[in-house]
């Protein structure tokens, strides 16, 4: 069994190194990032959050904000899952395979945007039982560090199990593996839902405390997640030679537009409720999307979120632009672009300004920020770009076990594992 | 006068003492300080986990529990271990204690807007008080930390956020048609940032005063974004406390000087009051403005307030129960 694993593991590392020099070039590019990224780290650990443009009136700021879009990504990719069984879409485990390992991606992100925003990493022990002191189940954040974590090990148990089969040519046991899938859907829901309610149960802050937010949450994420799969599914049919049907594609193009209609809708609700209400608590909208005072730099992104949506709903409502790749491409970029914003700066940066004494700071991210994030963003698609070079043609078949002749079971010997043929 | 005095138990080891594992500690750090420089910088970036993980120091915190868990002799190990951190790192004696609450006392504060005048002696007073980070000359890494925000508000307006100044700052105080509202942590008795901390890193003590671990904070900052009247406060870098302004009278739970990266905030000087002695804004306050006591106390000087003045809370819709009241006395 132990051999077994040994084997697993070195096929698909050996295959993990062995590339294209596109392939090589993309993981060096990679690499440097998160390098670029881990120095900023380095230096930050050392001088404090202060290199941040956070202060304590704006305490939370970009890290956060992609935080909680990575939450989106991961949570939708997972639910992309159950269109894929109901319309029979062509290869239907390696749609499942994309869609989880672009989750775990997702979730590496985000744990990595949480790790990098606090403020003592060396006591991140505290946030987990036993060794540490969770307040559960009070505290939200204490709920979101649990289904986080426990969606990462579904989806990578998930996969190491169909890939594991895969590789040595047996069928995946379906009484473990369905009920894990049948579970992750309700989980993927759970992560978003407990982000949302991290922010709206906070009664000192008017922008976020509504009601709305773990729908709009959801509505969201059915917008980014598979804007990015889309994409994806298009690059990895051209590289893997994958039989995805355009019908496929286009169907899950159908189904974001109501997603986005759907998101676009409760905007409307909540932008009409601020401004027809207009208590107070109008000035976080309007921080959003006009300035108030000297911070007016947030307003262009609010517009281009909005803007960026709205077009891309018409792309992806019109059947012509839709079935055409070029216009959906399009579609799917502004449809990313519009949600990075909304669910990003646009939601945590307007929740904390003015803050709640009335002062307004006009928080900014730095260029160290930036650094920081970016090594994660590269991290986060590094382990995409692997897991997925060795995922497709294990899951295609085209990458198995086949011993020397006697069959995977054999060879005691444990430096047989180097002489597993792993064929391409 | 404060009419309630309750009893100190001093639970401080001697600060001039350390154990040879303390001074082993105190050397690491001095290497650690003094090697500031490339290698350190991408030693960092190769391992900064697997090295902390592996020192003793690390081990040592990873083994000790919240502050409320404690036993008395593991809190009396954490004073005295504090105590000649700071002896290393002040050159002087710190006394750090861990005074419990008093029975059947509940602290409440008040404050007149009618008498202050807005002269910020408070919010120096505080400061000087509670050991909080100093601003830096040079403007690097500049992180000055002050527990009372005040405000100035314009009489014709009312109480009314969304126009008060924080950073007024004229030749003379009360300026012509402007009001002053002293603003710093209400001590909730349903605390929304206690409720939120993820790591039960704060919470309330019998005497009603919101309290932080600093040993066990991970600067998370969601008790921040939390708190509906921007009370606490973050060190966003190492506290700049010159040794010679360090107040050497501590509590474990409050003024003692702070790590970077956790949060920190107003305790209603919980040093002095649980020793029977006003909050030093009280002390400092030039009018009078400030009332503090025992509210369980019939005779005590709140009570008083609370009795014949009609007194108002911040953001009373939100269910914070704050223990902090204004009233206009004129």
């Amino acid at each position: 069994m132990f051999q077994h694993f040994i084997q697993f593991v070195t096929g698909a590392a050996s295959h993990a190194l062995k590339g294209s020099r596109t392939y090589y070039t993309w993981v060096a590019f990679l690499l440097c990032l998160i390098t670029y990224g881990a120095w900023g780290y380095a230096h930050q650990y050392q001088e404090g959050l202060i290199l941040t443009g956070m202060r304590d009136q704006v305490m939370w700021g970009f890290y956060i904000g992609n935080f909680t879009f990575m939450v989106g990504v991961a949570a939708a990719a997972v639910v992309l899952v159950i269109p894929a069984y109901v319309y029979h879409w062509g290869p239907i485990y390696e749609i499942a395979i994309i869609g989880e390992l672009l989750a775990i991606s997702a979730i590496v992100m985000c744990l990595g945007f949480v790790a990098v925003d606090v403020g003592r990493p060396d006591r991140a022990f505290h946030l987990f039982p036993i060794i540490g002191s969770p307040n559960f189940p009070r505290s939200l954040l204490s709920w979101d560090v649990m289904v986080l974590n426990m969606y990462l090990i579904l989806n990578v148990a998930i996969v190491s199990h169909l890939l594991y089969s895969a590789f040595f040519g047996r069928k995946p046991n379906n009484n473990f593996v369905v009920p894990l899938v049948l579970l992750s859907i309700p989980a993927a829901v759970s992560i978003h839902t407990v982000t949302a309610f991290l922010y709206s149960g906070l009664a000192g802050r008017p922008y976020w405390n509504a009601s709305i937010l773990a729908p709009r949450f959801l509505a969201s994420a059915f917008c980014s997640g598979p804007a990015i799969i889309l994409i994806l599914l298009q690059i990895l049919r051209k590289a893997f030679g994958l039989q995805i049907k355009n019908e496929a594609i286009w169907k899950i193009a159908e189904l974001m537009a109501y997603a986005i209609a759907l998101n676009l809708f409760f905007l409307v609700a909540e932008v009409f409720k601020e401004f027809y209400s207009d208590t107070h608590h109008l000035i976080h909208t309007q921080y959003l999307y006009f300035g108030v005072g000297e911070g007016r730099g947030l307003a262009l992104y609010g517009w281009t979120s909005v803007v960026a949506t709205v077009i891309a709903l018409v792309l992806f409502l019109v059947p012509a632009t839709r079935k055409n790749f070029f216009t959906l491409n399009v579609g799917c970029v502004l449809l990313y672009i519009g949600v990075y914003i909304e669910k990003g700066i646009g939601l945590v940066i307007p929740g904390l300004t003015p803050d709640t004494l009335g002062e307004i700071y006009a928080y900014t991210p730095t260029a160290h920020e930036v650094q920081v994030a970016a090594g994660i963003f590269g991290l986060g698609f590094l382990a995409f770009t692997v897991m997925i070079k060795i995922a497709i043609p294990v899951a295609l078949g085209q990458l198995v076990y086949k011993g020397d002749g006697a069959g995977p079971v054999s060879s005691p010997d444990t430096n047989d594992a180097h002489g597993a043929h792993v064929g391409v | 006068m404060l009419t309630e005095k309750p009893e100190t138990h001093s639970c401080s080891g001697h600060a001039g003492e350390s154990s040879p594992e303390l001074t082993d500690e105190a050397a690491a750090q001095k290497l650690s300080m003094s090697r500031r420089n490339f290698m350190k910088h991408s030693a960092i970036v190769a391992g900064a986990a697997a090295a902390a993980a592996c020192s003793a120091e690390d081990l040592e915190k990873f083994t000790t529990h919240r502050l409320r868990e404690m036993t008395q002799p593991e809190v009396k190990a954490l004073l005295k271990r504090l105590e000649a951190d700071y002896k290393k790192k002040f050159k002087k004696d710190v006394d750090v204690r861990a005074t419990p609450a008093a029975e059947g006392v509940k602290f409440g504060y008040a404050l007149d807007l009618s008498r202050c005048i807005g002269c910020r002696r408070c919010v120096h007073a505080c400061v000087k008080e509670n050991n909080q980070s100093r601003p830096n000359p040079d403007g690097d890494r500049n992180n000055p930390i002050q527990w009372i925000k005040v405000l100035e508000m314009e009489k014709d307006k009312g109480i009314d956020l969304s126009d008060a100044n924080p950073y007024y700052n004229p030749e003379e105080v009360p300026r012509e048609g402007h009001f002053y509202m002293p603003v710093q942590c209400q001590q909730c008795e349903n605390p929304p940032c206690v409720k939120v901390c993820p790591v039960q890193a704060t919470w309330k003590e019998p005497d009603g005063i919101v309290v932080i671990d600093y040993e066990w904070c991970i600067g998370c900052r969601y008790c921040m974004v939390a708190c509906p009247y921007g009370a606490r406060r973050f060190n966003w870098a190492e506290p700049n406390l010159p040794a010679d302004q360090v107040n050497t009278n501590t509590h474990v739970l409050g003024n003692r000087p702070r790590p970077k990266g956790v949060v920190e905030k107003c305790t209603f000087c919980i040093q002095r009051t649980r020793a029977g002695r006003y909050p030093a804004c009280v002390e400092i306050c030039p009018v009078g403005a400030r009332k503090f006591g025992n509210m369980l106390d019939p005779k005590s000087e709140i009570r008083a307030v609370l009795e014949s003045k009609r007194v108002f809370i911040l953001k009373e819709d939100l269910n914070t129960q704050p223990k902090f009241f204004y009233f206009f006395g004129i």
